[in-house]
């Protein structure tokens, strides 16, 4: 039990990162990632959320959508679970923890169109994973996309001294400076542990 | 607007992908092989058109606070009913794509058209505007899988296109697609995610040089201006 929530979180975080070898979450990657305030607040963010969303979806679709038959409906629940969620943690933080809430400030709604938060959602039905093992990938992923996003926040702050070609200006430098982050990355993909 | 600025607005002037800088994920994750570009590509387009035309249609019974709300509802329903097709249909595409096809609901060309464009505008341009703004998708995604699949695997049209007897399109993605040079000569690096990085990357920034050119051609004296 332990072994494969290690290996799981293993693979979240490291092996297979949201952003950098299955391309999840990469417009708040490079929309939030320009300075490195932004890029903590944003993942502290996804971190919560993705975590909340997993355990949640995967009670929606146990308890509901299975027996029901309703597992075709899977997209249209879990994006509304999703919306949901979010409007409440908004909600929950802005009474009772206002310095977390101002902290997170437009990043929190702007979560609801992450990719990396359904896609987890997506990718737990597909694995078909327990509540456990769900909550524990939907946590490992969004401490993942932190990684990325705030390893690539500090070299973005240092791309705007370095010379490059005009051309390139914007997103485009930054997307080169990712793909060498991707080749780092797959550095961990041949990582086992047990 | 007439119908003639919108294709040049979809396809180069306003693209989504190179000029909005909107949808990358996708773009990046599923460009490896023309197979599964095209296919995503055409989805995209039908699912964008069929949104454009219900928001459209009902805009002017939305309430304004819930309407992103609303948004999200109509695009999961249709982004539903591709899904379910194309799994009884082409599973061999719905398996390749895997979670991307359900993710166009969240992908930020859908929404962002709704809220930016068929919000406001009658049914038959928001149609145009699907249709285009969906083809200039499609037509980076397929530029993308053309560069990515010959100079990683030296095929062109891979899952798509099979010449072993005779010329002929495979729907089960089972091609080998043309193949232009060996396949250890390819570098192979380009197929994987540092690839898709890099390409759209470059593509990117190509774009950027062709759009500044063709600007300063038509107004020299403000760049003179500018460069002041």
């Amino acid at each position: 039990m332990l072994t494969s929530l290690i290996s799981i979180s293993l693979g979240a975080i490291l092996i297979n990162n949201f952003i950098f070898s299955q391309f999840l979450g990469c417009c708040p990657f490079l929309g939030c990632s320009n300075k490195m305030s932004t890029a903590t607040g944003m993942s502290v963010a996804v971190i919560f959320v993705m975590t909340l969303a997993s355990a949640m979806c995967w009670i929606v679709n146990q308890y509901l959508l299975v027996p029901l038959k309703l597992d075709f409906m899977q997209t249209v629940a879990y994006i509304l679970v999703i919306a949901v969620l979010v409007q409440f943690v908004e909600m929950f933080l802005k009474k009772s923890i206002p310095s977390l809430y101002s902290a997170m400030g437009i990043y929190l709604p702007l979560i609801t169109t992450n990719c990396a938060v359904l896609g987890v959602v997506l990718l737990n039905t597909e694995k078909s994973y327990n509540f456990l093992e769900s909550t524990v990938y939907g946590c490992t992923g969004g401490i993942g996309f932190a990684l990325a996003i705030i390893l690539f926040a500090s070299v973005r702050e240092r791309l705007e001294f370095a010379d490059y070609p005009k051309a390139f200006a914007g997103f485009s430098i930054c997307l080169v400076s990712a793909s060498l982050f991707a080749l780092a990355f797959m550095g961990f993909s041949g990582l086992k542990i047990f | 607007m007439t119908p003639k600025q919108q294709i040049k607005e979809g396809l180069i002037t306003n693209n989504p992908v190179l000029v909005q800088q909107i949808g990358l994920c996708a773009t990046m994750a599923i460009t490896t092989s023309l197979f599964n570009g095209l296919g995503m590509g055409l989805s995209v387009l039908i699912i964008l058109t069929c949104c454009n035309i219900a928001v459209s249609a009902i805009r002017k019974i939305i309430p304004d606070q819930i309407r992103l709300a609303i948004f999200v509802v109509i695009i999961a329903g249709f982004v539903t009913i591709v899904d379910l097709l194309l799994k009884a249909f082409v599973p061999a595409l719905s398996q390749a794509l895997g979670v991307f096809i359900p993710l166009i609901v969240v992908n930020c060309i859908i929404i962002g058209r709704a809220e930016a464009f068929s919000a406001h505008q009658s049914v038959k341009l928001s149609l145009l505007d699907g249709v285009f703004q969906g083809l200039g998708y499609t037509c980076v995604l397929i530029v993308m899988c053309l560069v990515r699949e010959l100079l990683g695997s030296g095929t062109i049209g891979g899952g798509l296109i099979d010449i072993a007897n005779g010329f002929r399109f495979t729907l089960d993605g089972t091609g080998a697609g043309i193949r232009i040079f060996p396949s250890q000569y390819g570098a192979s690096l380009l197929v994987l995610p540092f690839g898709g990085f890099l390409t759209l990357g470059t593509l990117l920034a190509v774009m950027n040089n062709a759009l500044s050119k063709s600007a300063a051609k038509k107004a020299p004296q403000e760049q003179e201006e500018d460069d002041e």
